[in-house]
């Protein structure tokens, strides 16, 4: 909302660039979206280019930037949790200010040379639209966007001639620290986060999983000290509730003021261990709507699923096809569909991760369009691949596919998927990487339940999706730009310092080369689990160069990352491309009574009446064990009703004419009341 | 459920007439439907009264059927109507011709005499030859349907101790003078009592008080062990295959997706239907304290409170998990035009799944909630609650002509308003129910069949047939042929009626139908034989008359492309040698047991994270193995260090 208010001011300046960074979600319509109506058409050309041009302008303009490079600091010290912002990310904003204080870019900064980067002539790809443009970065931000920029001498200079230059792609669902069994996954964050970087992926959200029952905030530390130890690019956290109860409260609530967290994952799965129920599904919901975070759920119907495991292990089926049959594409239809109705109840916004079926695609799209606020992640392995493998009889690879929910068996769910991700109905890709040796899923070689869950996918994430949907003419680039980092950055809260190529923005950016074909392998991926479950697939699109903050992290094939360079990017809560609906909703949702007089008539005598029930109420009680206490009060001593006495209503005159005389308890037609 | 099934496959030793319908199920309608092709359309008359009259002329068989039916069910009381019946003298006093009217069953209409002997049908065709002091029943022209069958009533359903005030005598009234002459009540047992002690309760009661025929689903109010043995009890003995789960009313009756799971399971393998209360009920209870909370604490609290979402949530779920189970289900009281179209388009995907839309969903809106009256807007408190949406009905009445829903119920469940004050200070506390069972069979005329929306055959095929086929009664209920029982009622489309408490069978002082008008209504009923009520000389019913009729688990209609399905399904495991690389050595197996046993409950205590115990680990590296023998094992062998982070790639 902040960068809204800067608008005007950039008007009066007319450059079209300016506005890049600045304009917040809908550029596309207002400027040279090929689908924009006339005046913006035409005009737009002869302003580009003008700016692009006119060289005595770009030192002009370039004064503009470090002015609204200002306002970007503005933009964050004026929003409410400013001061973890800063301090978490402190290297960025003070450099920038340090940076707009000089009038121009003199030679004379000598140091740190391998910070300043020149992209040049590569065909800049944002969500909205497309140019060609060169990029100068410094300090790890994008500084200068337009052709023939004035830039020092002795600056690297990247060709990007032929390519397209992208915003680094934003992995919203890695679990790259969380156990299972007590086994760490084989790729951690340095591991994770190197593949990451490989495939074009220049900032991971990572999941937090703590022990149910354990403090959120301890786990969240330990997540924080690994990922500064050891992440090689941007993180941030997403925090799982395993465990619900009333005191988590108030972590959430330091979570989201104090550590930058907003989104929360909640699981209606995995019975007797993460699952929730409904109702605690409910409170948490509301509980994450009045924080402004953003709710995630894992969904399948964990009772389901429970049940039908024992089956199957009755029926001594014990292999990894047991995991697809216990896990069926319905079971998690139903608990997507069940997410949804809660959360519209709860006016929360809702986020669905691994969406893997057809159907429950469909049910997103169709919440959708009934105006819920629910978004669909698809992730790598759910476009790329489809779940057949579980009955390889190659017992190895068929347990690297097993995952939650399971990809499915349908070979056309890819398709279907990268179709609805293309026309907007399903809105982020996420790899839900989280990989375990071979050795470690043989835990499960007897028992199909106990092989740990996940796959890879976070180094062919974008690879995946331009296979399927540009390549195949599906999606331009512009959307897949925007469901491989855009999207993902504007949902989380994190545009438009990622997501974007603009001016002010971070630089992570990916020189993309279209063209490039290569072979999907175990053998040349850079994550160390044995078995990649794309093995053998050919993929169209590659990235060339990958640079993160501001550094060149991959080039000519080989990567060059630091462990530990990984900073943590603390998020805001409330979110405005999710919560301007959401806040609008809660001030019209107020429901309302109606003002009616008392009713006086007769009233029923309960107390006669349990007499004649053998059972007492009360003896009903210790069915449920650790239940409250039971919906309508069945204590006829508490009754609160009443015949006698003066009504609230008594000087409303309409009343008079609505009593009756009439024994209490008896049988009267009072018909005539209406 | 053997008994039944030899029965029916002695079908070649029933008449020519009988044996089509019975056996041909669900698709008769288009054989003989009036948008059959040519052929079909052009034989059908001839044929079918050759073959009528080859019935009545011919063997006596449809009788001895009957009689083998009554046997079958002997141990229930013997119905005074049919005892009197045997006896020779007074057999020309029971009998009844109904001359001049349009027999309508749910696959074909056909003018035709229909004659009644006995409680049953002993004829129909034209021209009939029958004894000469027969009373006759003069149809002027009108229809003849088979009597209407109302599946959902609550006639003694207490609440919080108190029962209905229409008890199965003014209920069953009520429901003969709407034209209908079954109902099948539910037993509502409070949890933890017994199932068996409650239905006999029942049963006891509507021996004493029913006026017409009657039969019981029986409500499982919480799910264990003992539950189960009930359960078998009732299915192979008590003549009940229908129980009713409740996804709602948390803390009282909900069960759990797992104790679902369980019950869906165990009442597939009785051949039971199971019927659905569809309402998530966590979310009820949380938006109730929510409108509390609010202050809000009138009846427009109630639908406030329970969204149409919830429901159609809980369709959603319940047909998921019948699915799952391959379990039929039966979905009870449709209110929502989103948990009808739920259950369309689970249909279209092939799941065995009924919808029993209600006399108040498909003829009134929930508007009524927000009256100022309270003692009205009270009236209207059912759960599910009806939808505000007015265009709801219109929707309702559109799949139930199309056939995407199947039955019509009433829920009649009516308590009086001084009974409905009981929560007047808190909507949570209203007794719910509404009236219907008279009004049932007028309504679905007036708003569907009057409309144009739905034709005759269709009329008798939601009203009666499709739940006689369903819950087993078929061919004895829901169809006018030979040998069925003698409940019929003459109908005329013409007849408008405005309903009114005024004129009402039913004890209640609030007709929620109050000052709706009506076409279409029953000018002659004729229950078990007798006449109980004629046009001009008002109900002429017997309090206690009513029979119970035994069901029989395995209904045609529902199982039989279930039992196909589980023959079908069978899942099969992959065969592949055992798996010989390294394991990992898992440290720790933390091992969750959630306390309570429905993961519904709310824990609020916190729990402290549980110690691991490294000693319960079984896995080992060591030992034989099982496939030592399979040759491709030393291929794929691998040395490396147990736990150790090895490449195996080469494995893949």
């Amino acid at each position: 909302m902040a960068e809204r208010k800067l608008l005007p001011r950039d008007n009066d300046e007319g450059s079209l660039l300016s506005k890049l960074g600045t304009d917040s979600p809908k550029p596309r319509v207002k400027f040279g979206g090929m689908f924009c109506n006339v005046e913006g058409a035409f005009e737009n050309k002869t302003l580009n280019f003008d700016s692009y041009n006119s060289s005595p302008q770009s030192a002009r303009r370039h004064v503009k930037t470090k002015n609204e490079e200002k306002c970007w600091s503005d933009t964050f010290s004026d929003a409410d949790s400013v001061s973890n912002f800063s301090a978490a990310s402190e290297r960025f904003p003070r450099q920038a200010s340090t940076c707009s204080g000089r009038s121009t870019f003199p030679g004379l900064l000598s140091f740190k040379l391998a910070d300043r980067l020149i992209i040049k002539g590569g065909k800049v790809v944002n969500d909205d639209q497309s140019f060609y443009a060169d990029i100068y970065v410094e300090d790890g931000i994008i500084k200068q966007i337009g052709e023939n920029l004035i830039v020092p001498g002795g600056v690297k200079t990247v060709d990007a001639y032929g390519h397209m230059v992208i915003p680094g792609g934003i992995d919203v669902n890695t679990s790259l620290q969380a156990p299972q069994l007590g086994m760490c996954p084989a790729d951690d964050f340095y591991h994770g986060t190197r593949a990451a970087l490989a495939g074009g992926t220049t900032m991971i959200i990572d999941h937090v999983v703590p022990e149910p029952g354990a403090s959120l905030l301890g786990a969240y530390d330990q997540w924080r000290d690994l990922g500064d130890r050891r992440s090689c690019c941007d993180y941030s956290l997403h925090m799982d509730i395993t465990r619900w109860h009333d005191g988590l409260f108030e972590e959430l609530e330091s979570l989201v003021k104090d550590k930058g967290v907003n989104s929360f994952l909640i699981f209606m799965s995995y019975k007797d261990k993460f699952q929730s129920s409904d109702s605690q599904m409910y409170e948490m919901f509301s509980i994450i709507r009045d924080l402004g975070a953003i709710a995630q759920v894992h969904a399948e119907n964990g009772d389901i699923i429970d049940e039908e495991q024992k089956r199957l292990l009755e029926l001594g089926i014990t292999g990894p096809e047991g995991h697809v049959l216990c896990h069926p594409e319905e079971v998690e239809t139903e608990a997507v569909y069940r997410a949804i109705t809660i959360a519209k109840q709860a006016n929360c916004p809702l986020y669905i991760t691994k969406v893997m079926s057809k159907s429950a695609a469909d049910v997103i799209a169709k919440a959708r369009k009934k105006g819920m606020v629910v978004y669909g992640e698809p992730i790598t392995a759910s476009l790329g691949t489809d779940g057949s493998h579980h009955w390889s009889k190659n017992w190895a690879k068929a347990a690297a596919f097993v995952m939650s929910p399971p990809i499915n068996p349908d070979p056309s769910t890819p398709e279907y998927l990268s179709s609805l991700l293309s026309c907007g109905d399903l809105q982020v890709t996420a790899s839900g990487n989280s990989t375990f040796s071979t050795a470690q899923k043989a835990v499960g070689k007897d028992n199909f339940t106990l092989i740990p869950e996940g796959t890879n996918g976070i180094e062919e994430r974008l690879a995946v999706v331009w296979e399927k949907a540009v390549a195949t003419g599906k999606m331009d680039e512009n959307e897949f730009v925007a469901v491989t980092s855009t999207n993902a950055a504007k949902l989380f809260n994190l545009y438009p310092r990622k997501g974007r190529i603009a001016v002010g923005s971070d630089a992570d950016i990916v020189i993309w080369n279209p063209k490039e074909t290569r072979t999907l392998s175990a053998t040349t991926h850079t994550l160390t689990v044995e078995i990649n479950i794309f093995e053998g697939m050919e993929v169209r699109g590659a990235p060339v160069v990958v640079i993160s903050q501001g550094k060149i992290v991959l080039e000519d094939g080989k990567l060059d990352v630091t462990e530990g360079s990984g900073r943590f990017v603390p998020r805001k809560a409330y979110p405005d491309y999710v919560y301007k609906r959401i806040k609008a909703r809660s001030r019209m949702a107020d429901a309302r009574g109606v003002p009616r007089g008392n009713y006086d008539g007769p009233v029923h005598d309960v107390i006669s009446m349990t007499k004649s029930v053998p059972a007492t109420p009360t003896s009903r009680m210790p069915q449920f064990p650790g239940k409250g206490p039971l919906g309508p009060a069945r204590n006829l001593h508490q009754s609160g009703f009443t015949l006698s006495g003066t009504q609230i209503d008594d000087h409303i005159p309409r009343r008079s004419a609505q009593r009756i005389v009439a024994p209490p308890g008896g049988r009267t037609n009072i018909t005539t009341l209406s | 459920m053997s008994d039944c099934r030899r029965q029916w496959n002695r079908e070649d030793e029933l008449p020519v007439y009988l044996a089509g319908p019975i056996t041909t199920g669900p698709n008769q309608r288009k054989s003989y439907g009036m948008f059959t092709s040519a052929e079909g359309a052009c034989d059908s008359t001839t044929k079918d009264y050759d073959n009528c009259a080859a019935g009545r002329r011919g063997t006596r068989t449809p009788r001895s059927f009957s009689r083998d039916r009554l046997l079958d069910y002997a141990e229930n009381p013997v119905p005074e109507a049919a005892s009197e019946a045997s006896e020779q003298g007074k057999v020309c006093i029971n009998g009844l011709l109904i001359r001049g009217g349009r027999v309508v069953n749910d696959d074909r209409s056909e003018f035709a005499d229909v004659y009644v002997e006995h409680g049953l049908i002993k004829d129909v065709g034209v021209n009939l030859t029958v004894p000469d002091d027969v009373r006759v029943l003069e149809a002027n022209g009108a229809m003849v349907i088979p009597g209407g069958i109302d599946v959902n009533t609550c006639l003694l359903k207490p609440h919080l101790g108190c029962p209905p005030v229409d008890d199965f005598f003014l209920g069953t009234k009520a429901a003969l003078a709407g034209g209908t002459t079954m109902i099948i009540d539910h037993v509502v047992p409070q949890p933890g009592d017994s199932l068996l002690e409650a239905f006999e309760r029942w049963q006891a009661s509507a021996d004493r008080k029913c006026c017409c025929d009657y039969s019981l689903h029986v409500d499982l109010p919480n799910w264990n062990a003992g539950v189960q043995d009930e359960l078998e009890v009732l299915v192979q003995e008590k003549g009940i295959n229908s129980f009713q789960v409740y996804m709602a009313y948390k803390d009282m009756f909900q069960m759990t997706d797992s104790q679902l799971y369980e019950a869906f399971s165990f009442l597939k393998d009785l051949g039971a239907v199971v019927m659905v209360h569809a309402e998530n009920g966590d979310l009820i209870a949380q938006e109730q304290s929510k409108i509390l909370s609010m202050g809000i604490t009138g009846p427009e609290g109630h639908p406030l409170s329970r969204p149409e979402e919830l429901e159609a949530e809980a369709v959603f779920r319940a047909i998921t998990l019948g699915n799952r189970v391959n379990c039929p289900v039966y979905i009870t009281k449709v209110m929502s035009k989103t948990a009808a179209d739920t259950i369309t388009q689970a249909r279209r995907k092939g799941s065995v799944v009924f919808g029993e839309p209600i006399t108040a969903s498909l003829a009134t809106d929930g508007s009524h909630y927000w009256s100022k009256n309270w003692a009205k807007a009270a009236a209207y408190v059912t759960s599910p609650p009806l939808s505000p949406d007015p265009t709801t009905p219109d929707h309702l009445h559109s799949l139930l002509a199309c056939g995407d829903l199947q039955v019509v119920g009433s829920a009649h469940c009516a308590y009086s308003t001084s009974q409905k004050a009981i929560g007047k200070d808190n909507f949570t506390l209203i007794p719910e129910g509404t009236n219907g069972v008279e009004e049932r069979m007028g309504f679905v005329w007036d708003k569907a069949v009057a409309m144009g929306k739905m034709d005759e055959n269709q009329f008798v095929a939601v009203t009666s047939t499709n739940s006689a086929k369903i819950f087993n009664l078929y061919p004895r209920k829901g169809r006018i042929a030979v040998g069925s029982d003698a409940d019929i009622v003459i109908w005329d489309p013409d007849r408008t009626k405005t309903i009114t408490s005024k004129i009402q069978q039913s004890a209640v002082e609030y007709n929620i139908f109050e000052g709706m008008e009506c076409r279409g209504g029953p000018v002659a009923v004729v229950s078990q034989g007798r006449v109980v009520y004629e046009e001009g000389e008002g109900l002429q019913v017997q309090q206690g008359s009513g029979r119970f009729i035994p069901r029989q688990a395995f209904p045609d209609h529902v199982y039989q492309r279930i039992r196909t399905r589980n023959k079908v399904k069978g899942r099969q495991g992959v065969t592949r040698g055992m798996y010989d690389g390294p394991v990992y050595d898992v440290p720790a197996m933390p091992k969750y047991i959630t306390p309570s046993p429905s993961a519904k409950t709310s824990p609020t205590s916190h729990q402290p994270p549980p110690i691991r115990n490294l000693h319960q680990s079984n896995f080992s590296l060591s030992g034989a193995q099982l496939d030592d023998n399979v040759p491709r094992r030393s291929g794929h062998r691998i040395v490396a260090p147990p736990g150790g982070r090895s490449n195996i790639t080469s494995l893949g």
